[in-house]
């Protein structure tokens, strides 16, 4: 039973990150019809929004501490980010601490600008042509980001801390009524989980209640219509891929401490994302979340060694294996309206 | 002559010899000379654009003319290399058993996949051969460790069986004897050109499989494959059942990458997981693509293009940057060579990323297209309607 | 002898009925026009004959031979063939590769691997495949791009390609819509020379009532996926159902 559980809270972090990023690509894909191969890239460019933040905080001014030497009896250089200079010692400190939550205020506006030249300046261009011409071309894109990335911060996953508040993990077990440490899950997974809940109850409920989101609804059941009305689609479909690219962008801030960010994060979240969309039935928004949320606890259960020692490397394949079974007897996926590309 | 029409002979001849002298035109520079970084023809390079162009030429029979677009050949390539290597170990390192393996194996391979992967078309298929691939690669590195050894990759060791080789026989790949790496180097004033016995092994299967390509391309085959792209709907209310179609197209594509596999294993004997990735999946697809899908020529250009650019981009680090800007002023020469070691170097994945970008967004055709643009000016004609003759 | 035996099918898609319970017999060697208001659902019975949809209920027999559960390719080769409202050729092929595919298809069955064989030594069908061309009037544009052609010149293009299979059944829908008043006048040859020299079946959706007039020896009337009344032209004319159906439509 613990184990059961303890699995379940795993696959909840995973999953929430799976549900966020297939969110965005099925906006994207739902509104503009477009399969951007170039999303896990925008995952993976927020995350580096958290790096560069806390990296532009760190930076220091040099003083050199006449009292003090170093263990080469040269004086002691100290360095003081200037944050701290500016904020005095507690408050610079709690910003450097916070680096990553407050990334979010930098990313949403980033990533939005992102999307809207990612749309006007490429996509746009590709409403028109087949959807393998619009794998590719955003394939490319992908690279050139993930090159671009990789450059700038080179090949190594970098650290990023969670604010110290929540390091360390909470003991379920003890809320439950098991042992203690059984059941003890970071805090900083609890924080991504609530962050995603309420990031796709914004999306859906800014969708539902607004006329802007019903209007993208419409055009997403039905676009010629929607289009034929003389309603202005081009400006909402570009807002609407800022919307989506923003969502991949805090998707990747919040997830910083959990993963180190690197280079390729975007190609190997990419493919899991579209498996996810897939499953989920393409086009259909609750289906990307329930499809994230599910596969990600699957894999979840599929790493426990009592799973693994019936069937031997399970845990690496079974996202895989679902979508492939999904697709074969339920081409329109979970909740896929049907017909929506359907063979 | 062999069941081509005078053109298609002509267009083979052509080929077999650009192929024969490639030691001779990727070798342009004198040796000493500033421009000799640019020159491309050891056999290690040479080699690799005869086995990518196969892998391309094999990609482009499924893409090119049935519009399936798969990103999970580099399965079929990583199996290819596998069967190679095991045949080295336990039966001869004689290439020609570890080829036709390396055949057979991902033939069956591709068989097993496509007939999963192809009941589904579109944007379906596509992710299903991602799925694909992506699980065999994992698989690769864990449950199958004993047949692929890992993260360490599948190597030849001296205490392995080859049951077929007598005790003093070569210890590398080898055609009946004569080793593969063997070359000859032939000193031409000042120009040293390099004859590779494994490169020459590399380019006579490539120019078979080119060969091979063509009478496909040419054959009442090869259109309903191009039928199948242009409308399903029309193939089977004509009678036609495209599902056979698009799964003989997928498997011999399949094998394609199943011996362009073997070769790579030929030429280097060790087998890795990473081949099989997606991305390497991906690879084949730009080169198709940059070369031009759907034309004879186009796919093995693409691979040419790229391994050869790949190369001499690598090369040029900031030391050779600056020694090319040295005339400019201090300032101005750094801004120039940090512009340019951007693109350069470690940054050569970049400028393909953004070459493949362009290519896809305004010359659909590729390299192909690009050339039948430039010769219609040239000859002062407007461009033909879409070529209905996929030729060169 | 009937050639066609169409039983009790019905086929809803939602809460609509498009098609329900029709029954309808075609006899061999006639021409049979199928005429009904938009949305009567004939082409959606077409879509049943060809294997595109399955019906909910009844059953489709084909010369003595069930044609439901069979894929399109198979109900194909039994000897149906079908020309689309909008025309479906091989628009990235030329006219004369066009042309080809389907006497492959009548030659070589639903598949085979002929990979390594030449395109040039398919004399026989290449053959027939210009014999066809020049039937159709076609013959000087055989390299031409499919997809560069006129609307009309599709049609005829599609129409060939159908009749290069020597079916034995043949389905039209809306053959002359959008053609100029010659070319009408031509396909309405075409057509009655197709059924009087070459012992083909046709079945004939039109709302152009001189095509259906000039060319139907039966009628049958479709409403609201329900045959109304089947008889001869004549007695059509002046039926007073059809009156109203026509009527009724263009009244609101
Ligand atoms: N695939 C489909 N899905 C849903 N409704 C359809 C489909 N095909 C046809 N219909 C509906 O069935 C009815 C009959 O259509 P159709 O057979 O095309 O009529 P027509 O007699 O004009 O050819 C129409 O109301 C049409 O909207
Ligand atoms: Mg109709």
């Amino acid at each position: 039973m613990d184990v059961i559980i303890l699995q379940l809270l795993n696959g909840l972090d995973k999953g929430s990150a799976y549900a966020l990023i297939a969110l965005g690509l099925t906006l994207i894909f739902g509104t503009l019809g477009v399969v951007n191969f170039a999303h896990g890239a925008l995952f993976m460019i927020g995350a580096f929004c958290a790096v560069t933040l806390q990296k532009v905080l760190n930076i220091s001014s040099e003083a050199i501490d006449p009292t003090k030497t170093d263990f080469l009896g040269n004086p002691l250089v100290v360095k003081t980010p200037y944050v701290v200079n500016w904020f005095g010692p507690e408050t610079g400190a709690l910003i450097i601490d916070w680096s990553v939550p407050l990334a979010l205020l930098v990313a949403v506006p980033i990533m939005i600008l992102v999307g809207f030249i990612m749309e006007r300046g490429l996509i746009k261009h590709f409403y028109h042509r087949p959807h393998a011409d619009q794998i590719l071309v955003t394939f490319g894109l992908a690279i050139v980001m993930q090159e671009l990335i990789k450059q700038g911060f080179g090949a190594n996953a970098i650290p990023t801390g969670a604010p110290d508040a929540f390091k360390g993990s909470y003991d379920f077990g003890n809320l439950l009524g098991f042992d203690p440490n059984v059941i003890i899950y970071p805090y900083w997974r609890m924080i991504y989980f609530a962050f995603s809940a309420i990031v796709i109850g914004a999306v859906f409920a800014f969708l539902r209640f607004t006329t802007f989101g019903m209007v993208v609804r419409a055009g997403m059941a039905d676009r010629e219509t929607v289009g034929l009305l003389g309603i202005n689609i081009d400006k909402r479909f570009t807002i609407m891929f800022g919307i989506a690219a923003a969502v991949a962008g805090i998707a990747g801030v919040m997830y910083a401490p959990i993963n180190s960010p690197n280079y390729h994060m975007g190609m190997d979240f990419l493919v899991l994302s579209f498996v996810v969309v897939v499953v989920g039935g393409m086009g259909s928004l609750p289906g990307a979340v329930l499809a994230g949320f599910m596969l990600g606890i699957l894999e979840s259960f599929a790493s426990m060694n009592e799973v693994k020692n019936i069937f031997p490397g399970i845990d690496q394949i079974i996202i895989y294996l679902t979508a492939i079974i999904i697709l074969l007897v339920r081409p329109r996926g979970l909740m896929g309206k049907r017909g929506v590309m359907e063979d | 002559m062999l069941g081509l029409n005078k053109r298609d002979t002509s267009f083979l001849i052509i080929v077999i010899l650009l192929t024969m002298f490639t030691p001779f035109l990727m070798q342009p520079f004198s040796e000493g000379s500033a421009m000799a970084q640019f020159n491309g023809g050891y056999p290690d390079l040479m080699a690799k654009v005869a086995i990518f162009g196969i892998f391309a030429m094999g990609f482009n029979i499924l893409f090119g003319l049935t519009g399936y677009l798969s990103f999970g050949h580099a399965a079929f390539l990583g199996v290819g290399s596998y069967s190679a290597v095991w045949m080295f170990k336990l039966l001869t390192l004689n290439v020609f058993p570890a080829i036709i393996l390396s055949v057979i194996v991902a033939g069956l391979f591709s068989l097993l996949i496509g007939y999963i992967s192809l009941r589904r078309s579109g944007i379906y298929f596509s992710i299903l051969t991602l799925a694909m691939a992506e699980m065999s690669y994992r698989l690769a590195y864990s449950v199958f460790t004993p047949l692929t050894n890992g993260e360490t990759g599948l190597q030849l060791r001296p205490g392995d069986p080859r049951i077929l080789d007598a005790a003093d026989a070569s210890r590398y790949p080898n055609l009946f004897g004569l080793e593969l790496s063997t070359s000859y180097k032939l000193e031409v004033l000042n120009h040293v050109f390099t004859f590779n016995v494994g490169f020459y092994f590399c380019a006579v299967i490539a120019i078979i499989a080119f060969y091979l390509t063509l009478r496909i391309f040419r054959s009442p085959f090869g259109m309903m494959l191009r039928a199948v792209k242009s409308n399903q709907n029309r193939m089977s209310f004509t009678g036609l059942n495209p599902r056979p179609y698009t799964l003989a197209a997928f498997v011999i594509s399949g094998m394609y990458a199943g011996l362009a596999g073997g070769l790579l294993a030929v030429m280097d004997p060790l087998a890795g997981a990473e081949r099989m990735q997606w991305t390497v999946g991906g690879e084949v697809v730009i080169m198709t693509i940059l070369g031009g899908a759907g034309t004879l020529l186009g796919p093995v250009l693409g691979a040419g293009a790229i391994k050869y650019l790949e190369n001499i981009f690598s090369k040029i680090n900031e030391t050779v940057l600056h020694s090319w800007f040295s005339f400019m002023p201090d300032g101005m020469e750094d801004v120039v060579v940090s512009f340019f070691a951007f693109f350069t170097g470690k940054g050569w994945a970049l400028t393909l990323g953004l070459m493949f970008m362009l290519v896809v967004t305004f010359l659909p055709g590729g390299l192909v297209e690009g050339g039948q643009r430039i010769w219609n000016k040239i000859r002062r004609k407007k461009p033909d309607t879409p070529n209905n003759n996929p030729a060169e | 002898m009937s050639i066609l035996e169409v039983e009790n099918i019905g086929k809803r898609f939602g809460g609509l009925k498009a098609l329900d319970n029709v029954n309808l017999s075609i006899k061999e060697g006639t021409v049979h026009a199928l005429i009904g208001p938009n949305g009567a659902g004939k082409s959606t019975l077409l879509n049943v004959l060809v294997g595109k949809l399955v019906p909910d209920t009844g059953s489709v027999m084909f010369d003595g031979q069930s044609v439901l559960g069979r894929a399109p390719h198979e109900i194909n080769q039994m000897g149906i063939s079908r020309v689309f409202q909008t025309p479906e050729i091989f628009g990235d092929l030329s006219v004369m590769e066009n042309m080809m595919i389907p006497c492959f298809a009548k030659r070589d069955g639903s598949f085979r691997m002929h990979a390594l064989e030449r395109m040039m030594d398919e004399k026989q069908i290449v053959a027939s495949a210009e014999e066809m061309l020049v039937e159709m009037n076609m013959i000087d544009k055989r390299e031409m791009h499919a997809a560069a052609m006129s609307r009309g010149d599709k049609r005829r293009l599609e129409i060939g390609m159908c009749l290069a299979q020597q079916p034995r059944l043949l389905l039209l829908d809306e053959p002359t819509a959008g053609m100029a008043r010659a070319d009408t006048n031509n396909t309405i040859d075409l057509l009655r020379q197709i059924s009087e020299e070459r012992d083909i079946t046709i079945v004939i959706i039109e709302h152009d009532m001189h095509v259906v007039f000039s060319l139907a020896q039966r009628i049958t009337v479709l409403a609201q996926g329900t045959p109304l009344v089947e008889d001869t032209p004549d007695n059509i004319k002046g039926h007073p159902k059809v009156r109203e159906a026509y009527l009724g439509e263009t009244a609101v």
